[in-house]
């Protein structure tokens, strides 16, 4: 019998962000039957740094898709025998990024450099001498002259790609007629352009250099930063996806129902709320391991392992920031439930669980959507942050955080090795930064009183 | 007024008591100290005589809340709930993995966090409503929308980075200061000034955006307007008129942290090597120190329920209408 070349895996990391995405397509094509929802979007794409920003997250959010597509890859063995696969986990963007993901180097090498960072004692030398790079600019052979001018045409040939792609693109748009949406489109294109460019740039570079350098282990640091992309989404995302049905819940039923339930309710978030969030999420981090390490025989491979840290922390962080959701929730359903609908509604004996479901609900899912958006950026930074403390994610999880705690260990080194920081450091700068932007757009379109 | 505080201080102990149950059960019961043990000693080379006898030494060998060995009231107290749990209260933290007094390890601590967490708050804060009057001054130009464009990119990075930057440019680069470490009395400015100036420009970003949506809610006011038509100069409208009357929501957000700078910073200090709250923080979350961590929690807990009663106490100094009852 023999199997399929790959064994699909679903990490629950996975399933969750699949069913994440299919909420949102359900809520786009619920909203686009609700006229003040279209008329709010439409507001948010009348705004060209908000559909730049989006651009520019959407292109994240790709990469980060791809790197969802788990599997393990067949092992070679004999025919007739049942398949067996590898241990280890792939996603597609590894199976994409296969030639920087394998071409790892000894140890740390600077951008696109054709020599190791350090010296080492060679065989045939007395001397100390920096070695070559099994891969970073193999190509050049002896002549090392030549480097610069190869640099140069290699960029320029990713230039030259980068743009005929988009001038393919822009025709296609032409063609199937997306013009006529205005400074959406334009902002969009505009956005496209330098997008396109750098990857064609980064594509071209990294066929024959590592474009940002190597890491301690020799990693190309380039497929790292991409790698981290995922983990920084799943946790800006995911971090409120579970906390939501809670805070939802909690908060219509205290502004609602009120009394007891109201007291009650208020003292959880209270309580929960007063302890620091950092302390609270290192306590519950520092459990959760205990409980991991504990039980080894639960998780089959190591990347389910960490993917189940993933989301502990993402539970564990969603566990603190519930409270002031559910306190703002709490606070628009009392105001909602003196209004005359609501009244007009128990007039007709309608039950207090239809009366939360059908007419408060839906009146909270503005708020609903501006503490997502708002979140997300503080999410990807507190993520860094932890990581850094200790209290991240799995070390072995590729994220921005990992990635800058390991690199801090090499700031004391002289010359510094700086390329994985700023690496890290810039591709979470555009990730936060479209997030903001975006984020901003889409309170000022959906909140009624900033648009007052 | 009096009668309001104290009452405020009745509602935090439910509250407390919160805090201390949910950080027993997370300590306790959602591991049991064996797991800990366990942890601590390594997985795989464990005997149940070493697991005994860490536990043991650090009092977790008593039953979690009831023990049916002691006589009288000894069966409530001779549990782990009441010597590490209730205990708490009286300010009594135990002892951490190295055998130190927790409670008198906090106490030393304490004023190196506050000199660092005091002059960046100080500092922070003057700099980010200086910096919000300004572009509110200057609001719908140029200046203005270059000003909000700087606070939403310096907002989106990450802390780390300023952080790290600095101390490769001032320390490494330009050889101003030293790159990390602490000393008492006059002495301590040299390491000091470094990591304040990075806190201030860390926070800048959304507190002065913050600030600036403050400003702009409070000047399309009435009395704004009046102000303005008795022919008062801008200048005097801002500072005399509407700083003042935003002073509230600002406090709202301000006050609340002020106990909380005892705690100290975890990221400043641990990078700068300031033996503060924060570092000792964070080398305990590294070492597992289980005491130390659930010691700073209650701690956090009580300075923010303390930051809570500050901030409506502060509302009737900056607002006379406002009454306590």
């Amino acid at each position: 019998m023999s199997g399929m070349a790959v064994q699909p895996v679903l990490l629950w990391s996975d399933a969750l962000l699949f069913v994440l995405i299919g909420v949102i397509v359900a809520l786009v094509l619920w909203a686009r039957r609700q006229d003040a929802l279209r008329a709010a979007w439409a507001r948010v794409a009348q705004n060209g740094v908000a559909m730049a920003a989006a651009t520019v997250l959407g292109v994240f959010v790709l990469i980060g898709l791809l790197d969802s597509l788990h599997y393990r890859a067949r092992l070679e063995s004999p025919a007739g025998a049942t398949a067996r696969y590898a241990v280890e986990v792939n996603s597609a963007l590894d199976a994409l990024l296969a030639d920087l993901r394998l071409r790892t180097e000894k140890t740390y090498s600077a951008p696109l450099a054709t020599h190791l960072f350090a010296r080492e004692a060679l065989e045939n030398s007395t001397q100390r001498e920096f070695p070559r790079l099994q891969y970073g600019g193999a190509h050049l052979g002896e002549n090392l002259s030549g480097r610069g001018l190869d640099i140069a045409v290699r960029v320029l040939r990713g230039v030259g790609g980068g743009l005929v792609v988009w001038l393919l693109l822009m025709l296609l748009a032409r063609r199937i007629k997306v013009g006529a949406g205005g400074t959406a489109v334009r902002a969009v294109a505009v956005t496209l352009l330098p997008i396109l460019l750098l990857f064609g740039v980064a594509i071209s570079l990294s066929g024959g250099y590592h474009v940002f350098g190597t890491d301690k282990v020799g990693q190309d640091v380039l497929y790292l930063s991409l790698k981290a992309i995922r983990t920084g989404l799943l946790i800006g995302t995911l971090t409120t996806l579970v906390m939501l049905p809670a805070a939802l819940l909690l908060g219509i039923l205290a502004g609602y129902v009120g009394g007891w339930v109201d007291d009650l309710i208020q003292y959880v978030y209270t309580t929960l709320s007063s302890i620091p969030g950092v302390l609270l999420i290192a306590a519950a981090v520092l459990m959760m391991q205990v409980v991991i390490d504990t039980h080894p025989d639960w998780f089959a491979t190591s990347a389910e392992r960490a993917d189940a840290r993933l989301l502990a922390l993402c539970l564990i962080l969603g566990m603190t920031s519930w409270t002031g959701v559910a306190r703002l929730l709490r606070g628009e359903t009392l105001k909602l439930r003196e209004l005359e609908f609501v009244q007009a509604a128990q007039a007709f004996g309608v039950g207090p669980f239809a009366i939360m479901r059908r007419h408060i609900l839906p009146n909270l899912m503005h708020i609903v959507l501006i503490s997502l958006v708002m979140d997300f950026s503080g999410l990807v930074l507190a993520e860094a942050v932890l990581s850094y403390v200790g209290v991240g994610v799995d070390p072995t999880t590729i994220s921005f955080g990992t990635m800058i705690n390991t690199a801090r260990m090499e700031l004391a080194r002289e010359p510094m090795v700086w390329w994985s920081l700023l690496a890290a450091f810039s591709f979470m700068f555009a990730l936060v930064l479209a997030a903001n932007l975006f984020a901003d757009a889409v309170r000022d379109a959906f909140d009624p009183r900033s648009s007052a | 007024m009096l009668a309001y505080i104290i009452r405020r201080l009745l509602y935090a102990i439910p509250i407390l008591i919160g805090v201390n149950l949910l950080t027993f059960a997370l300590f306790f019961v959602v591991n049991t100290p064996d797991d800990m043990a366990r942890m601590q000693l390594g997985v795989k080379r464990v005997t149940p005589e070493a697991i005994q006898k860490w536990k043991a030494e650090r009092g977790y060998d008593k039953p979690l809340l009831w023990n049916a060995t002691a006589a009288g009231s000894a069966a409530l107290t001779d549990t782990i709930f009441f010597s590490k749990s209730v205990r708490m209260f009286a300010g009594d933290f135990g002892r951490a993995d190295d055998g130190r007094d927790i409670a008198r390890e906090i106490g030393d601590r304490m004023g190196p966090s506050l000199a660092i967490a005091l002059p960046t708050f100080v500092l922070g804060l003057f700099v980010a409503i200086s910096f919000a009057l300004l572009l509110v001054f200057f609001r719908a130009t140029a200046l203005d929308f270059g000003g909000v464009v700087l606070c939403v990119a310096m907002m989106s990075i990450s802390g780390l980075f300023y952080i790290i930057g600095g101390q490769w440019l001032v320390s490494k680069v330009w050889h101003l200061v030293p790159i990390s470490g602490y000393s008492g009395g006059l002495d301590a400015a040299k390491f000091l000034i470094l990591p304040v100036i990075i806190g201030v420009i860390g926070g800048i970003g959304s507190s002065a955006r913050w600030y600036r949506t403050i400003f702009l809610e409070e000047i399309t006011r009435d009395y704004v307007r009046t102000a303005r038509a008795k022919g008062l100069p801008e200048r005097v409208v801002l500072f005399r008129h509407v700083l003042r009357n935003a002073m509230i929501p600002i406090l709202t957000g301000v006050v609340v942290v002020i106990p909380s700078l005892f705690m100290g910073s975890l990221l400043t200090e641990s990078f700068f090597g300031i033996p503060g709250l924060g570092s000792y923080t964070i080398d305990a979350i590294n070492a597992q120190d289980f005491a130390v961590v659930r010691s700073m929690v209650f701690i956090g807990s009580v300075l923010y329920i303390f930051g809570l009663l500050l901030t409506d106490v502060s509302y009737t100094l900056a607002d006379p209408r406002v009454r306590l009852q």
